[in-house]
Formats: structure tokens, C-alpha cells, sequence
């Protein structure tokens, strides 16, 4: 009877194979080598790029800040560690296209030295305001890899009046672990997060939701937050994608965000719980974000693990200190492997998005002999979002494409359920994003040529105007000219009439 | 540096199944109906199963080859041999050889492959040929032999067999009758009420399958445990089979209440003809069958109708196969009005209210 109540309140998804035990069982590292150089991005969030205000040459300190966020969702970007600035220029970027975006190089000098933190004594004594702006100017992001800048969700959760408090332990990619040992070794920091986030909603009621994969987790944070009855440590099912914002609103509050809205409008926020880490380092030790626990795990890797890396460290040196098995290495992927991007090349650096870097091998990918769709539904029943992948992906496959954002192709969060499933190996994700990038071309398109029309309309009336004009002035000048021609022949006439007269009288 | 080319999103992993692997799944599931019926009515049948199963393979690799594309690995997801096995075991079992090469024929070019091939065929194929040749050929199609089992006395030895299968069977009356529900169908057109014709039938022996009847749909216990086997596999959704067989026996439970002398009991409907293979192995076929989980309920309801309407008061004596065709015609339809509920929205797709506490 409880299976069938919860179900009710589980859309879809998939149970798949873990592969957490190859890194949840052993203690984050934190004896990674500082590397020499750091690739630091400008952007490594949802909104816009952060603007630098330092020069080449300059020196800086770890945690000092480089580049200050610009408009109403950025997010600033600070030195990982102590150094002189190499270069700010173009780079490739952490994305499967690895199309070059700004990045702040930066040498490291090996003293790791801080800039002197803003401590308080109590933070419990700032306003709600203060624990936002310290928030933004530390510059988290929503570290389960949506990126969103934390002190926006904040105001927004202020302005709203959150009555709950989501904090996301959900964890439900393959492989990952750094959410589950972080929850394990650093349990009170993260309550101390949480406390600090509800202090600046200014809401009271906090529920910590852990998948039930991860017992030991849970019992460490049920510990860290007995003494705090605002916070709640569930635990929920096992089932990917549980760690779906809207999906983990609904099981916890049993409340749907509608679409186009944000879950602070129905009453809730959700963040996830390394975000409260960094929530606690900021507003706490005064450290903003500048390194983060990641998984580095997958059949290719000697020794998976999860360790604590400077932001800007290249897959490269993770890689080669996880001794990385290049030549059975088929896939490298930041990320999970269900949402995860698949990288061209480890020349690329770590940002707050990553959580794992996974070197896959041949055996572990799915196959990608694609054969044809045997319409066995399994696309429809996994699928989170209530959407019908198989015949969105027909008509993308034909091209109709309106057809497909009928079906709901704008409403699909690339979860990646369908394309694990399907037993054709059909990549449906892959038709999806397809599909939504060029429905925005296709719009940016057609808004293109709309302009031209209009510019082309615009020029055309404006020709023909001065055409009229010309023709007006000219017609003017004729009639002024025929004036003039015709009193030049009425005085040559009244000339000659003169001139007669005067022979006439000289006659 | 090391370069990996192979930009891919969505999941990098999957689950361990294949079309192939699901096609499989499938025949294993019918495999001991199918090696009962096959014992059940000798050589002629395995004779006929085989030929049946030859030829679908031949003609889908001939259509394959006429496309230019490679063969082998269409062969081998299974689907061509799966449906041929579904045709030759609604067969009845001693027809001739030329009823499962037509068949096959049907089947595999008609069916499936002037749609564009796997997946995109609108009807069932097994039961598309199924019904082409019973309207085609009523005598061969209805000539339904004994019970006579492998090595039994009375049972025809293999030199018989083929004899039987190659040249047609000689003494019919000796060797062939009518299945239960072609009994009754006549005894009611000479007035007979089912209290009369009746009197032999057995239900233990035709719930066992001991009884005459297509060449494996007889046993009702071997298909009901590979089909719930199926469910609890994965393979199939428990939707199809649950509401088309409760929609037969309750509708057989009421019209049996009202009058039991004009309208059989429920359990022989259940236990008769090709309704429990139906159930669990054709309306369940993924490609004609609709794709919501309410959509497969309506599609189930609507099979189970059928199969008691033309039961009942039609001219054949069994119908399913004429019920599945007639539903695999409304599956574009049922998608089309059933849809799951998109997330965040209504069922008319419009967002949903704001509500807050």
C-alpha cells in the first residue's frame, strides 16, 4: 500500500546500474598537487559572463576576486589559488563542441596563499540581505550542476516566502558519490549551510532528501541535524532522475511546479547539498568558491576516486593523478553518465558544474547500433516529464519539427531515461537537443528575415518617396521653366511690337 | 592530452536489452506451448512449424536483398522468425505445406515489409496472413485434426507425415473433428442448446490442451505461464493481457447468468480457442498496439468485446484474430486521444495554476 502511494508520486524513471562502490567507500582525497596552471572560464554559470578586473601580470592571492558579476544573474569568479595572471583570452571550453570561450590563466606560484578572509563572529546576527549579497559575492552556484546563481534563488525564496526548504542529496547519477561522501565526512558543515540558507529566506522549514542507496549518509546527516528541528533528513527512493528538482518538489510536498514557473512561486526552493558546503565555507571562513569535491570514477580509471580539486584544473592532471588508462579509455564525460556531456579532449578545465569526470570504456558505453523503433513504449513509461519520445523523435526524424514541440519537445529535461531504455539504442536525447537548437534558429531565422522584410519595406517607401519628390520638384522646375520661357517670349514679343513701332515711327 | 572524438549527449550507458534480445524472450516464452502442441499433434505439425518458419526467413531476406541492405543482421533480430512461429501456431496443424509458405508470404511481405519494414507495420502480420488465408482457403483452414501424439499407435509415423503435409490427408472423417467452439457453433444452428452438445466437453482437458484445435494454442496452462513469465520479465505489460481477459469473462459471466442454455461459461471461454495466446502474445505485439498504459487498457477492453461479440453471435466460430486486426485499426487513434500528462501542465497541455499553500 505505501509502494503504490509513493509510486503515485514518482513519474517514470529508470533503476540503473550504480557503479557508486567503486568510489563511495573510500574518504575524499585532499592531497591532489597543486597544478602549475589553471584555466579559469568566465562563465561557469547560468546567466551572464563575469567581466575581469585584473591585467596580465597581475599577482593575486588565492580567493582574491578576477572578475565581478555583471547584471541582475551572474556570478563572480575568483583565484583557486595564489599566482601571477599568464593571459586572459579564448580557450576551449568544458562542452562537447570545446568552442573556445574567455578564460583567466593563471600560474600558480606553489604558496597557496589566501587573501585575508571576511570573517563574522555570527553570522546568525546578519541581516537575511547580507547573508545573499556575501552568498553572490563568494560566487556560488547551484553545484548540482544546474549553475544557477544561489544568491538570486535566495532573494527569490525571500520574496516569495518559501515555506519549504528542499535540500537535494538525491545523487541519482551513475557513478557520482561526492554529494554522498561530503554528506558523510562534512554532515554538520552542511546543516550549518542549510541554517545559514534559511536564515536568508527567512523560512523555517528545511527537508534534506536522500536517496535510501546511501544509508550511511543519511545516518550522518539525521545526526548533524537532531539538535535543529527546522531540518528534516528524509530518505526517498532510488530511482534516476529522483534528483529532478520538480520531481523531488512533487515527492516531497506532493506539489507540481507548473510550467514556465519557478518552484519558488509555489512555495519551495530547492538547492543542492554541496551548495550548502559552499554556503557555509563563504559566509563562515569567508572562502568563496574556488575548489569543489569531484568524482573521478569509470572502468578506464586505476584509482577512482573522489577528490578536492582547485576550479580550473585540467581533466588532464585529474586524469593522469587517477592514472587513467588512456588506451581503454572510450568515452570521457564530465558529469553523470545519463546527463553527463561527452568531452572531445582532457585538455579541457574542471568548473562549479562539475561534479564527476568519468573515463568510460567500450564495455560500459551503451552500443550504438541503432535499429529500428519497435514502438515498445518504454521511452513513454520511463519518462518523467510525461512526454512520448518515440513520436517526438519521428517527427523529428522527418522534420516537423512543429510537430514535435506539439508533443512537448520544449517540456523534455534531456534526462536521458529514454535513450537509456529504449532497446533499439536509439540517441533520443540527442534528437531532442538537436531538435530545440534548431528551433531556435529557426525562430532567430525567421525573426531575421522578418527584419529584413521589414528594413527591405522600410527602404522601399523611403525610394519612392524621394522618387515623388523628385518627380514633384522636377514637374516644379518644368512649370518654372516654361514660366520663364514663356515671359522671355512675351518680352522678345513686346520687344519686336516695340521694335516695329519705333521703325515704324522712324518711317 | 588524450582525444576522444565522439560528441554524444543523452545517456552515455544503457540498459542490457536489444530487439533482438526481447524477440527471444518471446519465443522462450512460447517454446513449451509450442513443444507440446508440436508433440501433441506429431510429425505433420513440426513438419508444417518448420516450413513455416523456413519460408518467413527466406522472404524477409528477399525483401531485405531487394532493398540493397545487408540481410544478415535483420534475420537475426528474430522479428521475421517470431512472427512466423505466432502464424504457425494458430495454424491448424495438419494443414498442407503451401498454407505456411502462403502464409509466411502474407505475413512477411504483406504485412510488414510494404509498410517500411519492422516497426512500421499497422496490423499484427501473423494475424493479417491469418485471417488472408482463412478467408482464402475455409476448407484447409478449418480441417482441424485428432489429438495424435508423437510416437503414439494411432498417430501417423514420419514416411505418413509427409504424405500428409505434401499431399493432403486421406481419410478426413477418420482423422480430423470440429474444436469446441466450431461444435457449438453448429449444434446451435440446429437447435441444439449447449446442454446437449456439451455432454463430452471436459474442462480439465482443454484447460491441459488435450484437444483439437490450432496447431499451439491449445493449453491454456503452458501459454498462461510463459505469458505471466513474459510479464514478469519486463518484456510485456501485465495492461493488455489483465483487461482483455477480464473483459471475456465478465462479459461471458453475465450473458452465461442470464441464459446458460444459449451463452457458454466463461471458464470455456477462457479455455477455448486462441484467447489466452491472443492475450499474452499477439495483442501485446509492441509495433500495432497503442503506447500509454491507458491506451493498452482501452485496446485490451476492446479486443476482449470483440472476441465475445463475433464468438457469440458472429458467423466463425473464434474471432480474436479478427479483433485484433480490427483494434491494431483504432491503435493510431487511441494514441492520438490518449496521452500521458505532461509534467507541470494540465490535459489539455495548458500549465497548471499556481498554487500555493
Amino acid at each position: 500500500m505505501l509502494s503504490f502511494f509513493t509510486k503515485s508520486r514518482i513519474r517514470g524513471g529508470v533503476h540503473a546500474e550504480g557503479y557508486k562502490e567503486l568510489t563511495s567507500a573510500d574518504k575524499i582525497v585532499s592531497t591532489f598537487p597543486l597544478p602549475k596552471t589553471l584555466y579559469i572560464p568566465l562563465q561557469q554559470h547560468v546567466g551572464k559572463p563575469a567581466e575581469p578586473l585584473i591585467r596580465v601580470g597581475d599577482k593575486v592571492l588565492k580567493g582574491q576576486l578576477l572578475a565581478y558579476s555583471q547584471g541582475l544573474i551572474s556570478s563572480p569568479v575568483h583565484a583557486p589559488s595564489s599566482g601571477i595572471i599568464l593571459d586572459v583570452n579564448e580557450y576551449p571550453a568544458p562542452h562537447p563542441s570545446a568552442l573556445p570561450i574567455r578564460m583567466i590563466v593563471l600560474e600558480t606560484d606553489g604558496k597557496d596563499e589566501w587573501v585575508k578572509p571576511p570573517i563574522v563572529d555570527d553570522p546568525f546576527q546578519l541581516t537575511p540581505e547580507d547573508i545573499s549579497l556575501r552568498v553572490g559575492a563568494a560566487g556560488i552556484v547551484g553545484l548540482g550542476g544546474a549553475t544557477f546563481p544561489t544568491a538570486v534563488k535566495l532573494n527569490m525564496g525571500r520574496e516569495n516566502s518559501i515555506d519549504t526548504l528542499i535540500i537535494n542529496g538525491a545523487e541519482c547519477e551513475p557513478y557520482l558519490s561526492c554529494d554522498d561522501r561530503l554528506m558523510q565526512e562534512r554532515a554538520d558543515q552542511i546543516i550549518d549551510g542549510v541554517r545559514l540558507m534559511l536564515h536568508g529566506m527567512e523560512s523555517d522549514r528545511a527537508v534534506v532528501a536522500i536517496e535510501d542507496n546511501k544509508p550511511q549518509a543519511f545516518y550522518a546527516m539525521q545526526t548533524a541535524a537532531r539538535p535543529y528541528p527546522l531540518i528534516e533528513v528524509i530518505q526517498i527512493p532510488t530511482r534516476y532522475p529522483m534528483g529532478w528538482d520538480r520531481q523531488l518538489i512533487r515527492y516531497v510536498t506532493g506539489k507540481e511546479v507548473p510550467v514556465g514557473c519557478r518552484s519558488s512561486e509555489i512555495g519551495v526552493t530547492i538547492h543542492n547539498i554541496s551548495t550548502a558546503h559552499a554556503v557555509h565555507n563563504a559566509i563562515r571562513k569567508g572562502q568563496p568558491l574556488v575548489s569543489r569535491v569531484v568524482t573521478v570514477s569509470g572502468g578506464a580509471v586505476r584509482r577512482p576516486m573522489n577528490v578536492e580539486i582547485p576550479l580550473g584544473t585540467l581533466i588532464s592532471e585529474v586524469f593522469a593523478f587517477c592514472e587513467v588508462d588512456v588506451e581503454r579509455t572510450a568515452r570521457i564525460i564530465m558529469g553523470g553518465p545519463m546527463m553527463g556531456d561527452a568531452l572531445p579532449h582532457t585538455g579541457l578545465p574542471t568548473v562549479k558544474a562539475t561534479s564527476g569526470v568519468l573515463a568510460l570504456t567500450a564495455s560500459e558505453l551503451k552500443s550504438t547500433d541503432v535499429q529500428p523503433c519497435i514502438r515498445c513504449a518504454s521511452c513513454v513509461t520511463v519518462c518523467p516529464a510525461g512526454l512520448r519520445p518515440l513520436d517526438m523523435a519521428n517527427n523529428i526524424r522527418m522534420n516537423q519539427l512543429d510537430a514535435a514541440v506539439d508533443l512537448g519537445l520544449k517540456d523534455c529535461i534531456s534526462c536521458g531515461c529514454c535513450s537509456y531504455i529504449c532497446p533499439s539504442n536509439i540517441p533520443l536525447v540527442h534528437y531532442f537537443k538537436y531538435a530545440s537548437g534548431e528551433v531556435v534558429a529557426r525562430q532567430q531565422a525567421q525573426h531575421k528575415s522578418e527584419q529584413t522584410k521589414r528594413l527591405m519595406d522600410d527602404r522601399n517607401a523611403r525610394m519612392e518617396r524621394i522618387a515623388r519628390q523628385q518627380e514633384e520638384e522636377e514637374r516644379i522646375r518644368l512649370a518654372a521653366k516654361a514660366e520663364r520661357e514663356r515671359i522671355k517670349a512675351e518680352q522678345a514679343a513686346a520687344a519686336a511690337v516695340d521694335a516695329e513701332a519705333a521703325q515704324e515711327t522712324l518711317v | 592530452m588524450m582525444t576522444n572524438i565522439k560528441p554524444k549527449s543523452g545517456a552515455h550507458i544503457g540498459a542490457k536489452a536489444s530487439v533482438s534480445h526481447i524477440m527471444w524472450q518471446v519465443m522462450l516464452a512460447l517454446t513449451p506451448a509450442t513443444v507440446f502442441g508440436l508433440w501433441l499433434f506429431g510429425w505433420p505439425a513440426i513438419h508444417l512449424f518448420i516450413i513455416t518458419v523456413l519460408s518467413a526467413i527466406f522472404f524477409e531476406a528477399v525483401c531485405i536483398g531487394l532493398q540493397g541492405k545487408a540481410v544478415k543482421p535483420v534475420i537475426r533480430d528474430g522479428s521475421a522468425i517470431l512472427t512466423a512461429w505466432l502464424l504457425a501456431m494458430t495454424l491448424p496443424p495438419w494443414a498442407p505445406w503451401w498454407v505456411g509458405v502462403v502464409g509466411s508470404a502474407l505475413a512477411i511481405i504483406l504485412g510488414k515489409q510494404v509498410y517500411g519494414g519492422l516497426g512500421q507495420n499497422l496490423f499484427n502480420p501473423a494475424m493479417l496472413a491469418r485471417v488472408a488465408l482463412l478467408i482464402s482457403f475455409p476448407i484447409e483452414l478449418t480441417t482441424w485434426a485428432n489429438v495424435s501424439p508423437l510416437f503414439f499407435s494411432n498417430s501417423p509415423g514420419l514416411i505418413e507425415s509427409w504424405h500428409i503435409t505434401f499431399s493432403g490427408i486421406d481419410n478426413l472423417d477418420a482423422t480430423t473433428g470440429a474444436t469446441t467452439l466450431g461444435y457449438i457453433k453448429t449444434e446451435f444452428s440446429q437447435n441444439h442448446l449447449l446442454s446437449e452438445s456439451l455432454k463430452e466437453y471436459s474442462g480439465l482437458l482443454n484447460f491441459i490442451g488435450w484437444g483439437r484445435g490450432s496447431l499451439s494454442e491449445t493449453s491454456v496452462i503452458l501459454l498462461s505461464a510463459g505469458g505471466v513469465w513474459l510479464v514478469r520479465q519486463g518484456i510485456i505489460q501485465w495492461h493488455i493481457p489483465a483487461s482483455l481477459l477480464l473483459t471475456v469473462a465478465i462479459l461471458g459471466s453475465i450473458f452465461h447468468l442470464i441464459d446458460d442454455q444459449h451463452y457458454v461459461s466463461p471458464l470455456l471461454h477462457l479455455s477455448s480457442g486462441g484467447l489466452i495466446l491472443t492475450a499474452f502474445f499477439i495483442a501485446t505485439d509492441y509495433v500495432t498496439s497503442p503506447n500509454t498504459t491507458t491506451g493498452q487498457i482501452v485496446f485490451g477492453v476492446g479486443c476482449g468485446f470483440l472476441i465475445f461479440v463475433i464468438r457469440t453471435w458472429g458467423a466463425y466460430p473464434e474471432g480474436a484474430a479478427f479483433a485484433v486486426l480490427l483494434m491494431n485499426s483504432a491503435t493510431p487513434l487511441i494514441d492520438y486521444y490518449i496521452r500521458p500528462r505532461i509534467y507541470g501542465r494540465d490535459r489539455q497541455g495548458k500549465p497548471l495554476e499556481i498554487t500555493k499553500s
